[in-house]
């Protein structure tokens, strides 16, 4: 516990942070980092990419866990979370003040006429209670409920990965990927649900009082 | 363009070419023409460009051409050649000057074909040969709603299209680039369909302003950027200036090109920077303009990309929002 809290943690905050740490090395030119002829475009792009990276690397702990029978991954689950809560943060700010310069005008009319940002916007929206109850008192408080609301990560990749393959010209390879991975990460659960149902209604038929 | 030093206001007072570059261009100049004198300029030209299509960095000789270029700064050499939208090598913005190093410029073929009295395959060199480089500084607007100024070297497309006599017939010219999968490896992917096939309405294509670019700050043009021969069209989106060109071919029908094939919707066979109609996507209203820095303001997208003066006649009568 005292190796979690003191060393594996902040250990893992440093590493999900690097990121950002290059993105923003690049973005003034420092440490010999550069993001190339179209720096705007590198931010944007950077930033919701590890937004998807943080989703999906959130999605992976519960099957990690499952997998490994360790509760280990889910000790991290809640970092990862933030973390794509962080870089979608980024991710709006460079669209909204480096890319759109600040013209909030602009902005609203372009979210509600391109229908990849509208969707881009509203996962983002859907974020914000997650991230408002992600402590360990709201959990407390919010009980069997916080389980439920905080399901809303499944819809949040799915529009994620969709706001990203929206924008593509032409060369969906890379949205392919996330979108595999999300329907993996997605029919897993599917797949356990099912069997769990499976395993209940089986216990109910084995109860003599049941037959 | 001309029209830039009469209309002051739109031009930013950081888009003046600083002083040390115009002096050097003009240092280049100088040199073209006193080799020329020596030589007598057709004697150097074809030797110039004997190197351009060997060794790509070739320096060429040639004159700037100020009545067709713009007196906005340059993008510098390592933008343009690094930034690049060329998808037979690669999606990505820098892969091109990554997976373009190898590629062969050298032995290169042109084949003249279609509605012309003169067809046939004709060596580079032969193409290139009764024409006098000039260098125009033109802007570049991509279709992804951003922009360079780049200095290339070339000559006039119609100079060349008269050469082979087109017929009555040819409405409209059609390009192709090289097929080649193993030296290209987009070409191996399904990103889009292959060849990638370009074209011009027969009079756009004779406009002056519409160049065959060999050339890129003085010097032979990087295999990322099109070598050894690609199109420019300066008042239309990038996505035109079909790179590596094996084939041109005077046809009476409009070409089925390539982006318009593989989104109709989206990109259209005329492809004239309009800032009034938006890519179904995104705007299209405003630019961002490369070298500017991640705090400069966007600057706003110019009719035929700042050649409304000269090329907007070409389609009095043609509703713009339809033929996009």
């Amino acid at each position: 516990m005292w190796a979690t809290r003191w060393l594996a943690k902040p250990a893992v905050f440093v590493a999900c942070l690097l990121p950002a740490m290059r993105l923003t090395a690049g973005a003034f030119g420092m440490l010999g980092v550069s993001l190339g002829a179209d720096p705007v475009a590198a931010l944007l792009h950077g930033c919701g990419r590890w937004t998807l990276n943080f989703l999906m690397i959130t999605l992976c702990m519960t099957p990690l866990r499952d997998l490994t029978g360790s509760v280990w991954p889910l000790r991290f689950r809640r970092m990862f979370g933030l973390f794509a809560f962080f870089y979608v943060l980024l991710h709006l700010s460079v669209y909204v003040f480096l890319d759109q310069k600040g013209k909030t005008n602009t902005v609203w009319q372009e979210i509600a006429k391109r229908p990849y940002i509208t969707i881009g916007v509203l996962a983002l929206a859907l974020l914000l209670p997650l991230a408002a109850t992600s402590t360990t008192r709201m959990m407390r408080r919010l009980g069997k409920r916080w389980t439920q609301l905080h399901r809303l990560i499944y819809p949040i990749a799915i529009l994620g990965v969709c706001h990203f393959w929206w924008q593509v010209k032409s060369d969906i390879r890379q949205p392919l990927l996330y979108a595999t991975g999300l329907t993996m990460l997605l029919g897993y659960r599917l797949w356990r649900q099912r069997k769990a149902l499976l395993r209940v209604s089986a216990a109910r038929f084995a109860r003599p009082d049941a037959a | 363009m001309k029209q830039r030093a009469s209309k002051p206001s739109r031009i930013a007072a950081s888009d003046i070419t600083p002083p040390e570059r115009y002096l050097s261009r003009r240092a280049i100049l100088a040199a073209g023409v006193g080799l020329g004198l020596a030589q007598g300029i057709r004697g150097i030209v074809p030797n110039a460009l004997g190197q351009a299509a060997g060794a790509p960095g070739a320096a060429l000789a040639y004159t700037h051409n100020a009545k067709y270029s713009t007196l906005e700064a340059p993008n510098s050499y390592e933008d343009i050649s690094t930034y690049n939208n060329y998808y037979e090598f690669g999606t990505d913005k820098q892969d091109p000057a990554q997976e373009s190093r190898s590629f062969r410029t050298s032995p290169w073929n042109v084949t003249i074909g279609g509605e012309a009295e003169i067809t046939g395959t004709f060596s580079l060199e032969d193409i290139l040969k009764p024409h006098a480089l000039e260098e125009r500084i033109y802007r570049l607007r991509c279709v992804e709603a951003w922009s360079m100024i780049i200095p290339w070297i070339g000559f006039p497309l119609g100079d060349l299209l008269k050469r082979f006599k087109p017929t009555s017939k040819a409405k409209f010219v059609e390009f192709k680039t090289l097929y080649d999968p193993k030296q290209m490896p987009g070409e191996r992917t399904s990103v889009l369909d292959w060849p990638y096939v370009e074209g011009l309405r027969i009079d756009e294509a004779m406009h002056p302003l519409a160049i065959l670019a060999v050339g890129l700050y003085g010097k032979a043009i990087p295999n990322q950027n099109g070598a050894p021969l690609r199109l420019i069209v300066p008042w239309k989106y990038g996505f035109k200036g079909i790179k590596a060109i094996v084939a041109i071919k005077f046809v009476e029908h409009a070409p089925r090109t390539t982006w318009a094939l593989s989104a109709p919707n989206e990109y259209g066979f005329f492809a004239n920077v309009n800032p009034a109609v938006d890519h179904p996507r995104w705007s299209q209203a405003s630019e961002r303009h490369i070298g500017a820095g991640l705090f400069a303001a966007r600057r706003p997208t110019l009719p035929f990309n700042g050649y409304a003066d000269e090329v907007a006649s070409l389609y009095s009568g043609l509703d713009l929002r339809k033929y996009f």
